[in-house]
């Protein structure tokens, strides 16, 4: 595969070149100020789904201490929670943010091969943000289905938000998947057809190819909570019965007949195993960047890390039912996708192994970005271990539906991401913005962040473990339970709201390094990777200047012998510096 | 190296809480041991995975730590090394998967002499039903689901009509004996869970589950509802006591048979004006209640709570608390009435006593009420009407100081808190949204409203 021209030609530079601030900044088709449109919004509404978490917290902790929480509001809080911080958060930063920023600079290109479409991603996207924010302010409130919206209790009386907030939901959903499928066709096509002469795709950055994959996942996993919403929506405003069998709620028969409920729970975890990897992909090569660069060492196994980015990728749409285990759906199902589970431990394995590899024999520097990526390692392993737990089907029987759930998916999905997020946002900022960040706030950041959030979830396996079942307003009195499980409850709220606290210490860094940060060297990490290698930093708009840069190495010469740096940018010449490597070299 | 010293610290105190920690599963109660000897293996594997990856990167961090003139060594991949950890890593998914699916093939293959019980779920209340002397049960559809019929029993199928219908939440099982349970919802998803079996399956409606297990040590073990089904969720509990075959062929002897329910007559008030001359002693002649007394109102109250709080009364779930003053007056009243006949002989004079509101004697700010009131509504109504399919007596134009002194007696475990008073559990969980005497003058001031 070769590149392709579109990006190099010469008038492609004035081509869209902003005029006006409302065209630079607003209405903006540089895919950077997108970026930074998609970041923004997804870190505002992200805080709105920490408060909620908080709130939450405060219930399980101190239970009936509040009168502003009930049971009713309780459960709009955990949905809300979930379905932001997964989807609008977690998805649009990733994909929306980082892959904005990240692919048109780290693959060589001017921009986005649709710049128009990737603006209309953005609005569409602050669309289905508004609707969902609209959702709090309606009558009955926003849905308090959970954020998995099984049928037929999301759409039936005795749930939250019965009345307006689910509708309102599934319209958000839906237009979230326009937004999202109009950024990801362009992301797909941009690595595929605008990389810089040289770039192959062997060479490429991890971090592209995690965007790239967890793209593709996307594109064909949405599709399938598309359908799902649209035929809740039906059953709900019309009457239909796609998943509602016949039923008797609360005394009154609402008049469906014949519909399965396990249909929903199929097509949402088809969509909902692959978003794991969604976000965990790019996460995955954000932090193979990261580590790679501040270990000042190659990354370790780079075929194999991107052929397990691959391989997770493709085995992630055949292990869905694993969710669905005591579903009630045929059992015998279980042995299948316990086993498929299981094997995607081998990829997943391989990748930490590489990722520790990669500190072997390096020149560790802990900078704020390495400490993120090297604290993600860790939670990731934990919340990978756990999952062998609950992917073995058997195992799954006492565990599903309980606190071990949870804990489990905040570890590997929550707190892991979230750990690269913060990584990614100090490794980049520089780059971003042009200014250098406050390093001693930023490792505040890093300590209390990582050892609150472990506080918070290493204990609460253990209350899964005890049987305390995920997604009750209040225990009460129980025989089984241990009384101090509501201690620890205290505890974990404890923590958990010292960690939302801590989180000003980022903001503080941040009002401060735009007001005050020192001016950042282009390229202060001393990094390999394109984006680095710009004229001008912050990046201007088509990045490049007047000539396009030319790739001739992998991402990944640092330290290479015979060479004085211990760093060979990708754009380097050979003649200029030994190639470490030759992968990918013979198809240029 | 903070971090490495703080890795490997978080290494040995996760290992240390993992020893230490109280909160680990509940004692088995049922043959599920593989279950736990499948955790146990999976603790071990991913254990070993946990510390040795952990440690092995913070050796590197100390190890390999920026020291001045430092240079990485330049290493792109070691396929030798890898291989290796890919075969290892196999193996080690191996070791925990293979008596996964081992157990798992025990799950899925019910024993064949294992006896059914059916356990039905709705919003947000669990019953039984027990397929009688003939071993088989008879035809149910949601559709005929209604009050009076909580089970949608067909009333024409012979192998319904010994079927044991249990409509409170508590079953028995017998202990040695495998059982399946047989799963049916009548409304949303609900998942049947009890910590000590170790198994757990949801209700889906429109479909049948199930679960099995062996039940091997007697006692009461609860059940809880383990699937989010509304927002009363976390109130939806129930028990399965495991018992000796005697005592649960008793009890069972002692559960009405569908046929049986159909047969008791319906209640005649004549006959019941005679007994309720007791009544009226303190609740008046026309069951409008007598605050001197503490006799609430009674007259439009339904006749199936009616029904449902004499017979707490009698078997002690209600009215045996020793701060409950009132319930120890009205305990023995109740005890007069001597089968279901004669209580509903006297519910049915009841039914025809005048139902004029209560004069409201409490006031408070009704904004407030109407606002907490909205989480009562999803039970006893929009209109305090109460909804006899969720057990949600009527509260609007009862007595108002009756009700107040109820929500304290919940939230103080005065009432609600006999293992057998499960609604009044429920309403205990419920009661403590309120948050200050205020708040209850708020709540029954807007009831008063309706």
């Amino acid at each position: 595969m070769g590149y392709v021209a579109i990006a190099d030609r010469d008038h492609e530079v004035e081509h869209h070149d902003p005029q006006t601030f409302i065209t630079k900044y607003i209405w903006s088709q540089d895919h950077k100020v997108i970026a930074i449109q998609y970041g923004l919004t997804a870190i505002f509404v992200g805080l709105i789904a920490l408060g909620l978490s908080a709130m939450m917290r405060l219930q399980l902790g101190f239970p009936d201490s509040f009168s502003f929480i009930n049971p009713e509001n309780y459960y709009q809080f955990v949905t809300m929670h979930g379905m932001i911080m997964v989807i609008y958060l977690l998805t649009a930063l990733f994909l929306g943010g980082f892959g904005n920023y990240l692919i048109p600079l780290m693959v060589g290109s001017r921009d986005m091969v649709f710049p128009f479409l990737n603006m209309l991603s953005y609005w569409v996207y602050l669309v289905s943000v508004i609707i969902l924010l609209i959702s709090f302010f309606v009558p009955g409130g926003s849905t308090g289905a959970g954020w998995t919206l099984y049928p037929p209790q999301a759409i039936l009386p005795g749930t939250p938000g019965v009345e307006w907030g689910i509708l309102l939901m599934l319209a958000s959903l839906g237009v979230f998947i326009i937004a999202f499928t109009m950024g990801g066709l362009n992301y797909v096509t941009t690595v595929l057809q605008a990389r810089c002469r040289g770039m192959t795709l062997m060479r490429m950055p991890l971090s592209v190819w995690g965007i790239f994959i967890a793209t593709i996942l996307g594109l064909l996993a949405f599709p399938a909570l598309l359908v799902s919403a649209i035929m809740m929506l039906l059953d709900k405003t019309m009457a239909t019965s796609f998943f509602m069998p016949a039923i008797s709620s609360m005394g009154v028969d609402p008049g469906h007949t014949g519909g399965s409920p396990i249909l929903f729970q199929h097509l949402f975890w088809f969509f909902g195993h692959p978003e794991v990897y969604i976000v965990a992909l790019p996460a995955f090569g954000i932090v193979s960047d990261l580590l790679s660069t501040h270990a000042r060492k190659n990354i370790f196994g780079y075929r194999m890390m991107v052929w397990a980015i691959i391989a997770i990728g493709g085995l992630s749409f055949v292990v869905w039912a694993h969710h669905m285990y005591v579903s009630g759906m045929n059992p015998y199902f279980g042995f299948f996708f316990a086993t498929t589970t299981l094997i995607i431990a081998v990829p997943t394995a391989l990748k930490v192994y590489n990722w520790v590899f990669t500190l072997w024999e390096g020149n560790i520097h802990l900078r704020v970005p390495m400490l993120f990526a090297i604290g993600f390692v860790f939670t990731f392993i934990h919340g990978g271990l756990t999952g062998l737990f609950l992917g073995n089907v058997t195992i799954d029987l006492p565990l599903s539906d309980t606190y071990f759930v949870v804990a489990h998916f905040h570890m590997v999905m929550g707190v892991s991401p979230v750990l690269v997020v913060f990584g990614a946002i100090y490794h980049w900022w520089p780059k971003i913005t042009g200014r250098m960040y406050s390093e001693k706030l930023g490792k505040w950041h890093f300590w209390m962040t990582f050892l609150g959030t472990y506080s918070i979830y290493l204990p609460m396996h253990y209350l899964g473990f005890a049987g305390v079942p995920r997604r009750y307003f209040a225990m009460g009195n129980t025989d089984f339970m241990p009384a101090s499980a509501q201690d620890l409850n205290a505890f974990i709220t404890m923590a958990a709201l010292f960690v939302a606290v801590t989180q000003i210490l980022f903001f503080v860094n941040v009002i401060w390094s735009l007001r005050k940060g020192p001016k950042a060297d282009p390229n202060p990490w001393d990094a390999t990777t394109l984006e680095w290698q710009t004229p001008d930093t912050p990046p201007k708009h088509g990045n490049w200047g007047h000539e396009l840069p030319e790739c001739h190495r992998w991402a990944y010469d640092y330290s290479v012998p015979g060479y004085k740096d211990d760093f060979i940018p990708q754009n380097v010449p050979a003649e200029d510096a030994p190639v470490g490597r030759q992968h990918g070299v013979e198809e240029h | 190296m903070p971090l490495a010293v703080v890795l490997i610290l978080l290494v040995v105190g996760s290992l240390i809480f993992h020893v230490v920690s109280p909160w680990t599963f509940t004692p088995l109660a049922s043959n599920w041991a593989m279950i736990d000897f499948t955790i146990d293996i999976t603790f071990w594997v991913t254990g070993a995975v946990f510390v040795a990856v952990n440690l092995f990167m913070a050796y590197c961090i100390i190890k390999f730590r920026h020291k001045k003139d430092a240079r990485a060594t330049y290493e792109p991949e070691n396929k030798k090394l890898e291989t290796w950890l890919t075969v290892m890593t196999a193996v080690g998914v191996a070791a925990m998967l293979t008596p996964g699916l081992f157990v798992w093939a025990n799950f899925v293959n019910v024993p064949e002499d294992a006896h059914e019980v059916e356990a039905v779920g709705q919003q947000w209340h669990w019953s039984y039903r027990y397929p009688g002397e003939d071993g088989k049960f008879g035809e149910v559809d949601a559709e005929r689901i209604s009050v009076d019929n909580p089970f949608g029993m067909d009333p024409d199928d012979p192998n319904g009509q010994d079927d044991v219908l249990v409509k409170h939440p508590e079953a028995r099982i017998p202990i040695d004996r495998p059982v399946k349970f047989l799963l049916r919802s009548k409304d949303v998803l609900h998942d049947f869970a009890i910590a000590q079996f170790r198994v757990k399956m949801d209700l889906v409606p429109g479909m049948e589950t199930f679960l099995w297990l062996t039940p091997n040590k007697l006692g009461r073990f609860e059940v809880l509802c383990e699937e989010l089904c509304g927002m009363a969720h976390h109130t939806m509990r129930g028990a399965v006591i495991v018992a000796e075959q005697d005592d649960f062929d008793a009890w069972l002897d002692a559960q009405p048979t569908y046929a049986e329910i159909n047969a008791i007559p319906a209640g005649n008030a004549t006959v019941g004006a005679a007994q309720y001359t007791v009544c009226a002693a303190c609740h008046g002649a026309q069951g409008a209640g007598l605050a001197a007394l503490n006799a609430p109102k009674i007259a439009g109250q339904s006749a199936w709570y009616l029904r449902t709080q004499l017979n707490n009364y009698k078997s002690g779930a209600r009215g045996a608390h020793p701060e409950d003053t009132f319930g120890k007056q009205m305990a023995p009243m109740a005890a007069t009435l001597v089968d279901d006949a004669a209580i509903n002989n006297v519910i049915a004079h009841i039914q025809t006593l005048p139902d004029n509101p209560s004069p409201a004697t409490i006031e408070g700010d009704v904004d407030n009420g109407a606002r907490l009131y909205r989480v009562c509504a999803y039970c006893h109504g929009g209109q305090g009407q109460g909804v006899q399919a969720l057990n949600a007596p009527r509260a609007a134009g009862m007595t108002d100081w009756y009700l107040a002194r109820q929500l304290e007696n919940f939230q103080d475990g005065i009432r609600g808190a006999h293992p057998m008073d499960f609604y009044g559990f429920q309403m205990g969980l419920m009661a403590n949204v309120l948050h200050s005497e205020q708040d209850i003058k708020d709540i029954v001031a807007y009831i008063n409203t309706l």
